[in-house]
């Protein structure tokens, strides 16, 4: 009789593969992949996606979300898309990246296929750190931060300043949605959800790009524990990196 | 299948692009670099009437990277660039070979090294057909000779990207590029839009198994096999070598060269033939593959050998290692920054002649 009455609440989204992760304990790759495969089963995604793939720890996306994926060179992944939306015009495309690729070697690519208004999604997991290499700086390296390339700590007048990105996508005119999130605690992890959404639904009503960004945590290249990594991200990266909307063009009215 | 329509008077470059179009290619990704414009520009009206799509790309970087975005989706789609355009182009290249993505890449070389001048040159053939990239790979290399056969080509070349899921680069120049021809255009009528089927990512329609178009391979013994097949896959080309042989039947000299300079060559060796001189062309289409077993069979037969080309030696290693067995090739370079011209080519071939 208590069997009949249980109520399942919570289980793995089927586009999510059942296999165990690569990641380092405490790293936010798996909530990202998460949340995004959750919204494959709510929009019925799956069987419409083509995903691209970039460089470092995430470009094993494709083991984890059942969907079809093709790989792109480091930085790449936004030309890689257009190419593919363009020659795949009815199919949701998106490119998932790290900071290390999409704010250094990747900076032409991401600007020019934003600016160009190109009519896919970018999901940005920006952990201030070039993980699968080992710890590097990234562009996103706060002032401060002590990486394998900036042992004294990352300096402002020799290493310029971290980019946000959120703000300058936002800038662009093919931009139809960017917006900010964090993965450290629950309430952000839903509002992240909420932000990957929306930008989901720009493309599928073909209004322009769509792009997210995604505050994570390292544990292993911070050389924290994982909850040690949350508050950093609450402490350090969310008053120099804000969450929210950025831009959104459906409450401006809208462009084409 | 074919259909062909009337004679029309066009540049290499438009050739290039109209030959795109009568194969279906659906996807164009350019950049503009000179001697090449005229295929981008070309492009972005007729592509576009044609139901496909063009970008003008931030970068060739970025041109290259959308080429391998649309072949990995199954669809016929095509860039050009000029040489050091093409060597920006060389990453996505090498990542289309890994990941066995088909498209095509014209090069309309231009005189090199670095920004080196935008007249023709054949500086590029150790690129174009060693694997410019990095990584053990090759890909295809057609080397056009006239505005019609660039035509041709640019046609066949859709054709091999896809049967053998590779990149295939033609190889042309800035004369090839800018020298208008009469062509007869022609369409194949048999092209299959949907050759991906069974590969290409299209997603899971229909709760199909996922794909992945990819270059990595790290579990033990993977990226051998990959290796393995790839190099199985170029062996097999080994039957598709193609060259053109002008009055070489009772030639004491072949003179070796290709596309423009093989065109120039031939002008040549038809005046050595009017004075009664016995000198033959040998003109490799296929640069890669290299019609080694032609030019061996000639070798075989005594004949000596002179390689002419627009750099300072490069495809002679090729014609070399063809014939090293039983004979060897005298070398004339025309250095680029130099227009060639046939009576350029008549003194070290009369040179050659004379040392028999």
């Amino acid at each position: 009789m208590t069997e009949m009455n249980e109520k399942l609440v919570f289980e793995r989204p089927r586009s999510v593969i059942d296999r165990p992760t690569h990641y380092c304990p405490g790293c936010h790759h798996g909530i990202a992949h998460r949340l995004i495969g959750e919204l494959f089963d709510e929009m019925g995604l799956a069987e419409n996606t083509l995903m691209v793939t970039s460089i470092g720890c995430s470009v094993f996306l494709y083991n984890y979300l059942n969907a079809d994926a093709v790989e792109a060179p480091h930085g790449r992944a936004p030309a890689v898309a257009t190419g593919v939306k363009r020659a795949r015009p009815d199919k949701f495309v998106f490119t998932y990246q790290g900071d290390g690729d999409l704010a250094s070697i990747g900076m032409a690519e991401i600007m020019h296929a934003a600016n160009r208004g190109e009519k896919m999604c970018v999901v940005f997991v920006n952990n201030t750190v070039y993980g699968m290499t080992g710890g590097q700086m990234a562009p996103t390296t706060m002032i401060g931060q002590i990486t394998t390339t900036t042992p004294a700590g990352r300096c402002q007048t020799h290493e310029g300043a971290p980019i946000r990105m959120t703000e300058i996508i936002a800038s662009l005119g093919g931009t139809a949605f960017a917006a900010r999130g964090a993965l450290n605690t629950v309430a952000n992890i839903k509002k992240a959800k909420k932000y990957l959404k929306k930008a989901f639904e720009f493309q599928l009503n073909n209004t322009g790009f769509g792009f997210v960004e995604l505050l994570s945590g390292c544990p292993t290249n911070w050389k924290m524990t994982p909850l040690a990594a949350n508050e950093r991200i609450a402490n350090e990266m969310i008053p120099y990196f804000p969450l929210g909307i950025y831009k959104d063009v459906s409450e401006e009215g809208g462009v084409c | 299948m074919t259909k062909t329509s009337e004679r029309i008077f066009v540049k290499g470059n438009e050739a290039i692009a109209r030959g795109a179009l009568a194969a279906k290619c659906k996807c164009f990704f350019g950049y503009p670099i000179t001697p090449q414009n005229d295929i981008p520009e070309f492009m972005s009206s007729e592509i576009i009437k044609a139901g496909g799509d063009f970008v003008q790309a931030e970068s060739e970087v970025a041109a290259a990277n959308m080429l391998l975005g649309a072949g990995a989706s199954g669809v016929r789609a095509m860039t050009s660039s000029s040489s050091p355009g093409i060597a920006l182009k060389q990453e996505a290249i090498s990542y289309m070979a890994g990941s066995e993505v088909p498209a095509v890449i014209v090069n309309m070389t231009r005189g090199g090294p670095g920004l080196g001048d935008i007249g023709p040159a054949q500086g590029d053939y150790y690129q174009s057909t060693r694997g410019g990239g990095h990584g053990d790979y090759r890909h295809f290399t057609l080397g056009p000779g006239t505005v019609q056969e660039a035509y041709d080509l640019t046609i066949r070349a859709f054709d091999i990207a896809f049967k053998y899921r590779t990149p295939v680069l033609i190889l042309g120049d800035a004369i090839l590029g800018q020298m208008k021809e009469p062509i007869v255009p022609w369409e194949p009528t048999d092209v299959d839009e949907d050759a991906g089927r069974d590969w290409a990512i299209t997603g899971r329609t229909g709760g199909r198994e996922k794909r992945l178009i990819k270059s990595l391979f790290l579990d033990e013994g993977a990226l051998a096999e990959q290796n393995k097949h790839l190099q199985a896959k170029y062996d097999s080309w080994k039957d598709l070598t193609e060259a053109e042989q002008f009055e070489t039947e009772d030639a004491d000299l072949i003179v070796c060269a290709y596309g423009s300079i093989g065109r120039i060559a031939k002008s040549a060796v038809r005046k050595f033939r009017k004075d009664g001189h016995k000198v033959g062309l040998f003109r490799p289409i296929t640069l890669y593959p290299f019609p080694s077993d032609e030019l061996k069979a000639l070798a075989e037969q005594g004949k000596r050998f002179l390689t002419i080309e627009h750099n300072l030696g490069q495809m002679v290693d090729d014609v070399r290692l063809a014939i090293r067995t039983v004979a060897d090739s005298d070398f004339y370079p025309i250095y680029p920054g130099n227009l060639p011209t046939p009576d350029e080519l008549e003194e070290p071939i009369l040179k050659c002649l004379e040392g028999k």
